[in-house]
């Protein structure tokens, strides 16, 4: 089993990684009753004798040692000291190593620059000790999940700083990033900028970017509190108009974890979806299943081109009913849902743009027939391109998530994420075109005026290339001729 | 006197060593050997044979896939002569653990090889990095396992074409097997994935490994799973179908001809269907290298016990399958005769071996599977088909048939996967990630090549 370090940088990505570590925890214990150290459960956790200074690690071995304490595989790093220093007094401190933590004081004032450029170089060589001691918990170390946001200065900038000293130094080792893109009404002002600078390093650096946009995140959580009153009242009404909703099985929610309910803030249930799908992406390279999906097999089908790597993602069902009549035809609605625009993770409509590969990652009670069948019944109103008409990778995970019977977590690579970087794109040229703010980068070491005009380059680069592909849509290059045989 | 003959019947039993390649390899292995424990344990008053004869056989099944002592010690229950290599951990352990849940069979421990890290669908990462780098452990766990046969007759591969480790390191492997044993026979058993679905880049993987076990395989026998997936539905009638069905009914085709038969090819002499023998009928021209099973009748467990089958009806039916292509008894097209050159084209055969299983062997009419026009002028007269019989009852059906063919069969769905792997391959998609490894667009084209050869050489028939 291969293992994976999750690197948490700036407010956004601690919040998010504390809610997967949460989830995780809770995922494992309802799997893992007997509480023993397995497979599953070492590819995120070591496994510990606190009661040492610097423990060294119990192995795995047979898999039926038990768990003395649980290390998250996990770095902290954020330049302002506010959540994580909550996290660290928080139900989840045990879980986290505070060797393997960096934190400022000053914050990186929303300022890609600062973030990427001074405090990169500045933390350069702590960064790299820090992930080096992590990594040598490894006996195999596939991937890294990097999760940050893109508005502000310290996640954009110091997280593609992360990204780059990964690049350099486990060039072998999948780089997987989880960004959070700002709503057009985002109140950091310069959010634009930090975005299309970082933006450009994920580009070039990252093997896989999972973008999210916390427009979707709102939408989805309204969407959710819609059908679960109590969500914003805090009291459980049970019949709704939607029908029974089962009760704690939300996708926002995180009802059974460590962290209790009270303690809620307004941001946790939408990083929640967040880290549900990180849990989901996982699942099948964690637990067994009839057909199971390895990281390395998630860009292997999903990435033709090695620049096109933005994978909209979806997850349904959101909730659970609880009327068990229902099942069946939820198995299909499941489906159907995401697919549908308001289940996306970012603000656009895949049905209406072109695919070019698309992976169904499927937990729980679902079998291969089922999951062909929405195929065939789903394919005719989605769009793929023309060399990859059948471009469909399935994973079979048998563990379901905690409190449902099953849940499907799609990846797509679609020419529709052009029309995020479209939206971002303008909003950072209302800015650019007027230099507006330009002087507060470009005042820090390192940082020069072409960044800013070589990140837009990328970017643009990065629409066109997706809208070249989406005009392939109605008008397919005609065929090359196969290879004739002599006779 | 009878232990001496015992003694020779037993040591002249060719042993198979069966190689489990990848997710896919290694669940099917798992049912297969359950599968050989079963038909061998199965209640004498269920075979329809004497008790002395039910016990020969036992013992032929069990020495040609098991061992049941080492020089040392005796097992407590048979190992199976099998080699288990997987990329990562998470399979292996999970069909060992079912062997040996069973209490009638196991894998023995020092056979199996995994890493922690899977070739993530990537036939490069597979054929280029995991083989080399596995090569001296794996082939030195066959070289161990090939020790303890007394009598090697071959080598069955089971592997996937759409992952990267089945099809990468199997690839690889049938090649290094090919250098170690230049004379032993072996067979590679290929999954053919489905239309869609499983693995986006399958057409490249699928290429690339029927092109290279093309170079090194002595037959590759093609199983489709949209055929076998067909069969689940309507013949089975579940509702419900996981890869474990799909896996049950491939390990029927498979034990309905591997299982012992007896040919008598020559009066006064019966022979064992030695697996090579088979393969050699089989395959009687190095360009004509893909088998396919036809079985009949296929059908669920309850339906079993109401029907009666004639011989003279089943093959009536085999043989229209194998004429108009069918990969299943229901939805034969009727309408295919053999080439009187007016109406539909028929399948063409090179060579056919027919299994019979069951009661009322003797004086069935198989002449029909001879007729010269199945075959291409340059096939002797009445030497097209082989037919093993074997009187004792096969997974309860009272009377079934095996067809093995090599014929045009495979061919329209090869055609259609080199077509779908040659359209992305013209813009270039995922190439990148196999150049990573070390493969060129140039392999990729070789590899096109070969293939495109086999398909004109099978339509020229």
């Amino acid at each position: 089993m291969t293992q994976s370090i999750v690197v948490q940088v700036g407010q956004c990505g601690n919040q998010i990684g504390c809610q997967f570590w949460d989830l995780a925890l809770r995922e494992h214990a309802a799997v893992n009753k007997n509480g023993v150290y397995d497979e599953p459960i070492s590819s995120f956790f070591r496994n510990v004798d606190s009661r040492y200074n610097d423990p060294v690690d119990i192995p795995v071995g047979t898999g039926k040692g038990k768990i003395k304490s649980l290390k998250a595989r996990a770095i902290l790093v954020d330049m302002e000291e506010g959540v994580v220093s909550e996290m660290m007094k928080g139900p989840l401190r045990e879980v986290f190593d505070f060797k393997q933590l960096i934190t400022d004081v000053s914050g990186s004032g929303n300022n890609w620059a600062v973030g990427h450029k001074m405090y990169g170089v500045q933390y350069h060589d702590q960064l790299s000790e820090v992930v080096r001691r992590s990594a040598e918990f490894c006996d195999c170390l596939q991937c890294f999940f990097i999760l940050h946001s893109m508005g502000g200065g310290t996640g954009s900038g110091l997280g593609t700083y992360v990204l780059n000293l990964l690049e350099e130094e486990y060039p072998d080792v999948y780089r997987f990033v989880t960004a959070v893109y700002p709503s057009a009404e985002d109140d950091v002002i310069t959010s634009p900028y930090n975005s299309v600078l970082a933006m450009r390093e994920l580009t070039e650096r990252a093997d896989c970017i999972l973008p999210v946009e916390n427009q979707a995140l709102v939408d989805i959580v309204n969407k959710i509190s819609e059908a679960i009153p109590s969500l914003k009242t805090g009291k459980r009404t049970y019949n709704t108009v939607s029908g029974d909703i089962k009760a704690n099985t939300a996708i926002t929610g995180s009802d059974g974890g460590l962290v209790k309910p009270k303690d809620e803030k307004p941001f946790d249930s939408m990083n929640n979806i967040v880290a549900n799908l990180l849990l989901n992406m996982t699942s099948s390279a964690r637990f067994e299943g009839s057909l199971n999906v390895d990281l390395n097999e998630i860009t292997m089908n999903l990435v033709p081109f090695p620049r096109l790597h933005y994978l909209v993602s979806s997850q349904s069902p959101l909730y659970a009913t609880a009327d068990v009549n229902l099942l069946p035809r939820q198995l299909d609605q499941m489906f159907s849902d995401a697919f549908s625009k308001d289940h996306q993770l970012m603000k656009t409509d895949p049905k209406h743009s072109l695919y070019l590969a698309c992976a169904l990652m499927v937990r729980g009670d679902v079998e291969i027939s089922d999951v062909r069948r929405n195929i065939e019944r789903l394919k005719g109103s989605l769009r793929f391109i023309h060399w990859n008409q059948e471009g469909w990778k399935t994973g079979l995970c048998s563990v379901p998530p905690v409190g449902q019977p099953h849940s499907l977590l799609t990846l797509a690579n679609n020419t529709c994420v052009q029309y995020s970087f479209i939206d971002l794109r303008d909003r950072f040229l209302k800015l650019y075109k007027r230099k507006a703010h330009i002087h507060h980068y470009t005042h820090i070491t390192g940082m020069e005026a072409e960044d800013f005009s070589m990140s837009l380059e990328s970017l643009n680069s990065i629409i066109q290339e997706y809208a070249d592909l989406e005009k392939q849509m109605n008008n397919p290059s005609p065929p090359e001729p196969r290879l004739q045989v002599l006779t | 006197m009878f232990l001496i003959v015992l003694i020779l019947t037993s040591s002249c039993i060719m042993s198979i060593i069966t190689l489990q390649l990848g997710q896919c390899g290694n669940q099917i292995g798992g049912e297969l050997f359950t599968t050989f424990i079963k038909d061998a344990h199965a209640k004498p008053s269920n075979v329809q044979v004497s008790a002395n004869r039910n016990e020969q056989y036992t013992e032929e099944v069990i020495s040609k896939f098991f061992t049941t002592e080492s020089q040392s010690d005796k097992f407590d229950v048979p190992q199976a002569r099998a080699v288990l290599v997987d990329m990562e951990p998470k399979v292996i352990a999970q069909i060992c653990t079912e062997a040996k849940r069973t209490g009638k069979w196991m894998y023995p421990e020092k056979q199996q090889f995994s890493q922690k890290r899977g070739s993530g669908n990537n036939w490069a990462h597979g054929f280029c990095v995991h083989g080399p780098r596995v090569k001296e452990k794996v082939m030195n766990m066959i070289q161990q396992e090939a020790e303890k046969c007394d009598n090697l007759g071959g080598f069955l591969s089971l592997t996937s074409l759409a992952g990267g480790t089945g099809s990468g390191v199997g690839a690889y492997v049938t090649q290094c097997l090919r250098d170690e044993f230049p004379n032993s026979f072996i067979l590679n058993q290929v999954v053919w994935p489905y239309h869609t679905g499983e693995v986006i880049v399958q057409n490249y993987n699928a290429i690339l490994t029927l092109s290279h076990l093309y170079q090194s395989a002595d037959a590759v026998l093609v199983m489709e799973n949209d055929h076998l997936h067909r069969i689940c539905t309507q013949l089975l009638n579940i509702k419900k179908i996981g890869f474990k069905d799909i896996n049950n009914v491939i390990c029927h085709k498979l034990a309905s001809f591997l299982l012992p038969a007896v040919t008598q090819k020559y009066t006064d002499h019966r022979r064992s269907n030695a697996f090579g023998e088979v393969l050699e009928h089989l395959v009687s021209h190095p360009d004509y290298k893909l088998l396919t099973i036809k079985n009949i009748p296929q059908m669920s467990d309850t339906s079993k016990q109401f029907c009666t089958y004639q011989w003279h009806g089943l093959l009536k039916h085999l043989r229209q399958m194998l004429i108009a292509d069918a990969s299943m008894e229901e939805g034969i097209d009727w309408q295919v005769h053999l080439g009187d050159g007016s109406g539909i084209k028929h399948n063409q055969s090179l060579a056919n071996a027919l299994f019979l299983r069951g009661k009322d062997l003797d004086g069935i009419d198989v002449s029909s599977f001879s007729d010269p026009k199945l075959y291409p002028s340059w096939i002797l007269p009445n030497t097209g088909v082989a037919v093993y019989k074997q009187p004792r009852i096969f997974n309860d059906y009272e009377k079934s048939a095996a067809l093995v063919t090599n014929s045009r069969s495979p061919i329209g769905s090869l055609n259609h996967m080199i077509g779908k792997a040659w359209n992305m391959f013209s813009s270039r998609a995922y190439v990148y990630q196999y150049e990573k490894h070390g493969l060129t667009e140039e392999d990729f084209l070789d590899s096109f090549v070969t293939l495109e050869q086999v398909v004109a050489n099978y339509n020229t028939l």
